[in-house]
């Protein structure tokens, strides 16, 4: 089939809204992707200090990891309500989308809100069930987090492979026939990359975030043997994560040469076909060319094709109509590329002090940095995010309908995004009142009850 | 037939367990609020606010396990309901926002006017959830929901006379639901104090729906002659008899104190009435549109039904183990004692050898994976990389949090 005759298969829908439509639905998913970073790699962190401190029968880890896991419980729950609002955003705004290909990808939210449920019942049950379990029991209760966070992340990374690359259906007049849900969504070869990428930088996010908030501890002379144990492990595995990130982010880049070109020629802000193409560092897209970028000759075809006069196809092959918007593409992988190169540099710079002298940096100048770090993870992840999907467009499901067939034809998008714009405001200054209280709880409280226990 | 049905079935499900646990979720902030002024109303509100601690994520999930299924089974209903009825469900949704934000942030309050005001922010967004979801299913029920993409009247489909009954219902019902539990906590905690005042609250509330269950039928059958007609003729009939049974039967085990019962009495009513619903309706789902016409292709079915129920097995277990533990009052319980000794375990791990392993995955990782170019070779170059991390992760933790090392 061809792409003129799909779009005429899905034509637009009479919303004026389309663009405040997604970048409400943008919005919704930045909030919630950090939220996400946590909940994929937090628990193991977690988990880890508790063994350890099991382990070596040495009550500084299960203090550690008692107050980690109530900050774990809070993120859980906001990330819940983030959560909840993605999937009613489904059908708020995109009923089409829904309505249309739901039968294809839906199964992956099906499975997902399964494990999203084990989820939930083993975060209560593992919080609150602190010296109520044995400890192998509580260990135990751990265990089903980090694996339904990682099967979780798994199916929801499925359904945006297939929005990417999508397989298993066939359409005739519109209507989707031949649907294989497993094969749309797990035999997708897209898939693997998007989710090992998600995967490592989770654990970058929230490394480095963890590690940021006690090395501040430690600039304002707050350094005891908890802050150091604490800053260590989160620390230590980020600056590993971070150059590995590069390796990984080399081969989703060649996957998606190859299945996405239009987007890598975005990405690039390469308008025609070209072989032994260059790379463009920074520099602004305008009148099909790249103007004041740094370029680096063949760079681009050894990088995607690993030959030195490789082709790589130009937006140029696509009408105008089907291209996304190159500088938001191009400048959300460059700030992700680039953030990405100073986190890996900073892991190195742990690394190598670490071999050479067999203990952590001293210069002030690394914890500033650290502090910077989390913040410009998150900014990094979202970036990723950011070309992932705009990257996409104008498509919803890539060459199959376009997303302005899959919009609602409901009134008042703009009011909605207004009041969903102060909700998330009111929820992120909830979430850091509350996140501040229990850093500032006083160590020893863990040595009592917890407070929510006391009372009555 | 049967298995263009069967998720429905399971949908239903999920909408009767989230209508008695998440509802009983909801009430239970309901109640913080209509116990301000009494001088025990902080205990009262601490009370409910531990009850439903452990449990309250779980049994909101069921929402989220009623949308998922829905689109994934029957997507064309699903999309012409949500775009109909958004203002309703989008009301729905901020209310769920707030409840779960004022949840987390009930964790750091540190004083009672503090914790006070977050159970206020808690109380009016439980109250608006069951509100707006009730009238986004009475737009339903009245067929003020068509087919199409935002197709319905975006008002009219949910400002209506039985949205309004049924909004109201749902907000008296979690209420009835939540005293019920929280009275059978009480009295299971031997909270003295404290369960008079749930058992009065839930003969009050209980009294309360029953009237309102009444009573808006009859501003139901003005709006709609059909909806009531399909209810207490054929089938439906007595799932609602039965409902009203089970809620007169709970208010009689509430009054002689017998709440292990009412627990499951009071259930069963609210469940019933889901049930009833569903079976005056059946199979239609939208004016048009039954459950065969509306469900997914052939192999979709299939996998839904296969992913509930091999979910299920899993799941349900886990609930049980929750509910055990919570219902059980092992949370609550006064703490057993000080941490168990744990066995001291030396560190004997060979950092050398960790750190080397590390490099040569390291190597072996970006050769497979950034260099060839085979699928499995791809496979195998990201597990090298993740063995990478986890054997230098290991080998520097182990080695940077040795006790000897925490002189430097």
């Amino acid at each position: 089939m061809t792409t003129h005759s799909i779009a005429a298969a899905f034509p637009p829908v009479d919303q004026h809204y389309l663009l405040q439509a997604r970048q409400m639905q943008a919005l919704s998913f930045a909030v919630h992707i950090p939220l996400v970073a946590f909940g994929l790699s937090f628990p193991a962190m977690v988990l880890f200090v508790e063994w350890l401190g099991r382990r070596r029968g040495d009550e500084l880890y299960l203090t550690l990891a008692r107050r980690w896991s109530k900050v774990m419980l809070t993120l859980f729950a906001v990330g819940v309500i983030t959560g909840t609002v993605l999937s009613f955003e489904m059908g708020l705004l995109w009923p089409n989308f829904t309505g249309t290909f739901g039968s294809v990808f839906g199964l992956g939210f099906t499975i997902e809100g399964f494990s999203f449920f084990l989820e939930a019942i083993f975060i209560g049950i593992y919080v609150y069930g602190w010296r109520r379990l044995s400890p192998r029991m509580h260990l135990l209760s751990g265990i089903p987090i980090v694996i339904t966070g990682i099967t979780g992340s798994l199916l929801v990374i499925a359904v945006n492979a297939w929005m990417n690359h999508p397989v298993g259906f066939s359409l005739r007049n519109g209507k989707v026939v031949h649907v294989h849900p497993l094969r749309a969504l797990l035999g997708n070869s897209y898939l693997w990359n998007e989710l090992i990428h998600m995967y490592v930088a989770a654990y970058i996010v929230s490394g480095f975030i963890v590690a940021g908030w006690y090395a501040f501890c430690r600039l304002r002379g707050r350094w005891t043997r908890y802050e150091r144990t604490a800053l260590t492990i989160p620390l230590t595995i980020a600056a590993l994560a971070a150059p590995v990130q590069i390796l990984v982010g080399d081969w989703a880049a060649r996957d998606v040469a190859k299945t996405q070109p239009v987007k890598l020629a975005a990405i690039e802000g390469l308008y025609k076909t070209t072989s032994g193409a260059s790379e463009h560092l920074l520099g602004w897209y305008s009148d099909n060319q790249m103007k004041g970028a740094i370029v680096i000759p063949h760079l681009l075809s050894i990088l995607t094709d690993h030959s030195w006069d490789g082709t790589v196809e130009g937006l140029d092959s696509v009408p105008a109509s089907q291209r996304p918007p190159v500088n938001v593409v191009h400048w959300a992988f460059q700030t992700m590329a680039g953030i990405g190169t100073m986190l890996a540099l900073i892991g190195v710079i742990y690394l190598g002090v670490w071999i050479r002298r067999k203990r952590l940096p001293n210069s002030p100048w690394f914890y500033y940095a650290l502090v910077a770090a989390g913040p410009l993870a998150v900014v990094a992840l979202i970036s990723g995010w950011v070309v992932t999907e705009v990257g996409r467009q104008p498509w919803v499901v890539y060459r199959v309908m376009p997303t302005a067939a899959a919009v609602t034809g409901a009134h008042g998008i703009p009011v909605a995004y207004g009041v969903l714009a102060l909700a998330y405001l009111a929820v992120a200054s909830g979430l850091a009142w509350v996140l501040r209280r229990l850093a500032r709880a006083p160590l020893d409280l863990s040595l009592e009850p917890p407070s929510q226990l006391q009372a009555a | 037939m049967f298995l263009q049905s069967l998720p429905m079935v399971f949908i239903l499900a999920g909408l009767a367990l989230y209508t008695v646990l998440g509802g009983a979720d909801l009430g239970a902030g309901f109640w913080q609020i209509a116990t301000r002024r009494r001088w025990n109303a902080g205990s009262i509100r601490e009370f409910a606010h531990r009850a439903m601690g452990p449990v309250w994520e779980a049994n909101h999930v069921w929402l989220i396990f009623v949308l998922t299924v829905f689109w994934t089974s029957y997507p064309k209903a699903f999309g012409s309901i949500m775009s109909t009825l958004a203002v309703p469900l989008f009301i729905a949704l901020l209310g769920i926002m707030f409840r779960g934000v004022s949840y987390a942030m009930r964790e750091g309050a540190a004083t009672p006017l503090e914790s006070g005001r977050i159970d206020t922010r808690f109380a009016l967004s439980s109250i608006l959830v069951p509100f707006a979801l009730g009238a986004a299913v009475g737009g339903i029920a009245t067929n003020r929901v068509p087919v199409g993409n935002a197709a319905g009247d975006m008002w009219s489909s949910w400002l209506n006379p039985t949205s309004i009954v049924i909004g109201t219902l749902a907000v008296t019902t979690s209420a009835y639901l939540a005293a019920v539990y929280l009275a059978a906590d009480a009295a299971h905690d031997r909270e003295l104090t404290l369960e008079p005042g749930f058992r009065l609250r839930a003969l009050g509330s209980g009294v309360a729906a029953g009237a309102i269950a009444i009573g808006g039928l009859f501003i139901v059958n003005a709006d709609d002659h059909a909806l009531v007609h399909s209810l207490l003729h054929g089938r439906a009939l007595p799932a609602v008899i039965l409902s009203g049974f089970a809620g007169f039967a709970t208010l009689l085990l509430v009054y002689r104190r017998r709440y292990e019962l009412a627990r499951y009495a009071a259930s069963l009513a609210v469940a019933a009435i889901v049930a009833g619903w569903a079976l005056s309706r059946w199979p239609t789902i939208l004016p048009g549109l039954s459950v065969h016409q509306a469900a997914a292709g052939h192999d979709t079915l299939v996998c839904v039904v296969v992913a509930v129920l091999g979910g299920a097995v899993i799941l349900f277990p886990s609930l049980a183990l929750l509910f055990g533990l919570t219902l059980g009052g092992r949370f609550r319980e006064d703490e057993r004692g000080a941490l168990r000794e744990a066995r001291v375990a030396r560190a004997n791990v060979n950092v050398r050898l960790l750190a080397r392993l590390a490099v040569a995955c390291l190597i072996g990782g970006f050769g497979l994976l950034n260099i060839a170019d085979a699928t499995w070779a791809h496979a195998i170059g990201v597990a090298c990389l993740f063995g990478f991390i986890g054997l230098a992760f290991r080998a520097i933790v182990t080695s940077a949090l040795d006790p000897q090392a925490a002189a430097r």
